[in-house]
């Protein structure tokens, strides 16, 4: 196995990454890496691709061309040591299970065919909602949960995966800034035990004070690396064009920092 | 009633209508959660050109031949609507909608045709359009059993793999199931249900037979399994009602009536479900507004105090009256149960007064603030 890895080195590479939908490409070769335990932000305007960009990585989008590699090897092969949290609006809230089986969720790829979760698995799943700060509402109906409450959820069944890289599309969209504070903290704490945690983020404000490493996307690659290199605003102008104007004097003035 | 059980056709209708509400309670639970609750109605459609061919195949009302027709016919119809979804950029609703009118059509053309032909008279084929409950045969309810079985052993083995796909098939695909597999295998099975639910209700009501029982027990709880019995109980509460009405009354077909049993079932949920229903929520907001009625009255109770400057002030009934320009005597009479009012006299005058105990300057003051009450 080990002598067919491919930049083991690093958490996720992605080389010559092409997807398009009906022959317009929605990500053009794309070349970025992550290096394994940081926190890194994806950012780029609407329509940039950056939701595409995680679903192809996650297989879930066939890439027209290129390939991507995840600690060495191909994602099919690491889909245990992935974590994934999908845009909430995903899935309708509206179903009729509780908090604890949804996070429990997480677990079925593990257990595999057939067997169903018992106490090991409840206990786990237990862990990983008291972590996110939602043990009281394990037993509660998910449509009775907030939409900060339903992201802790979701990112709750992903930490029960124990997964090295997670990737979050989006996690911090539509929640209160108490939330948006626990879920930051969170994401810390995982990049803090080595994990690689890779966030599509939509916040500009807000992307020097959580995140240590940034991918600026606009259909390509504008700009990669650590985020003090690379939040600059000639990046950001060129991938975000006139709608930049706002935040053009931001980094001129280095963190007086009461973001948050 | 018992001479009647004892027939055994109308053993036969019972067991069979038994199955019918079992399987679509169960499958149709899925489907409804899936938001392809007319998936029921465009596969059983579907069924009736598989059903002509199965005839002509035949060359007879041949039971076997005409069944497996349906099923062959049910689920190419799910293969194009998964295909059609998958390939074009036509949403679920409108694939439904074309593969139901397409097969249907088809059948219609084909039944025609057959009836045309002289054989089609004798052969009854229209009795698959609203079923014929009385004429299955024992051999039949071996096949529907069978069918049944299957389907609810299949559910019981992948029930987290059809759960999770159900609730979210991109992260079902990201834990390594294939999502596509499984969803065929949910589809195929409403097909399933289909080819037992034919000489049943037939295929022009088979659709309510999917959706009915599921919608009925999602007005009552929040969880899937229970959901899943639950469907399956009214599918089969339905079915054996509706059996054993057309038995005891003369001249009334099987299927349309278990068709109105699981609708009156839904009606009843629908209106009388604890959390979800229309009456619960009615009396909900009835006592809300009355409590916002009370709380008006004691207001203004507490306001007549103060401007007397007398905390025992002594309000007379009529007097808050004109200030609501409505009755307030209920309210009050609620209010003096809960302790926050007291009935009092203020001669020389002989009508009934109000006013504050200690307890309703209180709940004035801090109106939040309630000890020992109910809600």
């Amino acid at each position: 196995m080990s002598d067919h890895l491919h930049e083991p080195g690093l958490a996720l590479h992605v080389e010559d990454l092409t997807v398009s939908y009906r022959a317009r490409p929605v990500l053009w070769d794309i070349d970025f890496d992550v290096p394994p335990g940081v926190m890194a932000a994806i950012v780029g305007p609407n329509g940039a691709g950056k939701s595409t960009l995680i679903k192809a990585v996650l297989g879930l989008v066939r890439p027209t061309a290129g390939h991507v590699t995840l600690l060495g090897r191909p994602y099919r092969d690491q889909r245990r040591n992935v974590g994934y949290v999908p845009q909430r609006s995903s899935v309708d809230w509206d179903f009729p299970t509780t908090a604890l089986d949804v996070v429990l969720m997480g677990l079925y790829g593990h257990l595999g065919w057939f067997r169903r979760p018992g106490r090991p698995e409840i206990a786990r799943a237990r862990n990983a909602l008291a972590e996110v700060g939602m043990i009281d509402f394990a037993d509660r109906q998910i449509s009775q949960l907030s939409g900060g409450q339903q992201q802790r959820v979701f990112i709750a069944r992903a930490l029960v995966q124990d997964a090295d890289i997670y990737f979050l599309d989006e996690p911090m969209a539509g929640v209160d800034a108490t939330t948006e504070k626990a879920i930051v903290n969170l994401l810390r704490g995982l990049r803090d035990r080595g994990k690689t945690v890779i966030v599509v983020h939509h916040d500009l404000q807000t992307v020097r004070s959580y995140f240590d490493w940034l991918v600026i996307l606009n259909v390509r690659v504008i700009a990669q690396g650590p985020v003090s290199d690379v939040y600059t605003a000639e990046n950001l102008k060129r991938a975000y064009g006139g709608q930049i104007a706002l935040l053009e004097t931001a980094p001129a003035h280095p963190a007086p920092t009461q973001a948050g | 009633m018992l001479a009647l059980l004892a027939d055994s056709t109308i053993q036969n209708v019972l067991v069979g209508a038994a199955l019918l509400g079992a399987i679509s309670g169960v499958l149709g639970s899925f489907a409804v959660l899936r938001r392809q609750s007319l998936l029921g109605d465009t596969l059983s459609h579907a069924a009736l050109p598989g059903i002509c061919i199965g005839f002509l195949l035949a060359g007879a009302r041949d039971m076997p031949a005409i069944l497996a027709g349906a099923l062959a016919a049910g689920a190419l119809a799910a293969l194009a609507i998964i295909g059609i979804t998958r390939h074009t950029r036509l949403k679920t609703d409108a694939a439904l909608g074309i593969v139901l009118s397409v097969f249907f059509a088809l059948g219609v053309v084909l039944l025609t045709f057959i009836q045309s032909t002289g054989t089609g008279t004798q052969a009854g084929l229209e009795t698959f359009l609203f079923g014929q409950a009385a004429a299955i045969l024992r051999a039949d309810l071996y096949l529907m059993g069978a069918i049944t079985l299957g389907a609810l052993v299949l559910v019981a083995l992948l029930w987290k793999e059809f759960k999770l796909v159900t609730f979210d098939p991109v992260f079902a695909r990201t834990s390594g199931f294939p999502v596509l597999a499984l969803e065929i295998a949910l589809t195929m099975m409403i097909a399933l249900a289909v080819v037992v639910g034919l000489q049943m209700v037939g295929v022009i009501l088979m659709a309510a037979m999917i959706v009915a029982p599921a919608v009925a027990a999602r007005q009552w709880t929040d969880r899937l399994s229970v959901m899943v019995v639950l469907a399956a109980g009214f599918g089969i509460l339905a079915g054996t009602s509706g059996a054993i009405v057309s038995a005891t009354a003369r001249g009334l077909s099987t299927g349309p009536l278990i068709v109105l049993a699981i609708s009156a079932i839904v009606l009843v949920s629908l209106l009388l479900a604890p959390r979800n229903g229309l009456i619960p929520a009615w009396l909900r907001q009835r006592a809300g507004r009355r409590e916002l009625h009370e709380t008006l009255v004691l207001g203004t109770l507490s306001h007549l105090a103060v401007e007397h400057g007398d905390p025992d002030y002594r309000a007379e009934q009529a007097m808050i009256d004109a200030y609501h320009g409505t009755r307030t005597h209920q309210a009050l009479e609620a209010l003096a149960q809960k302790g926050l009012v007291a009935p009092a006299r203020h001669a020389p005058e002989t009508t009934p007064h109000w006013r504050l105990t200690d307890k309703g300057h209180a709940r004035v003051a801090h109106p939040t603030e309630r000890e020992d009450e109910p809600q």
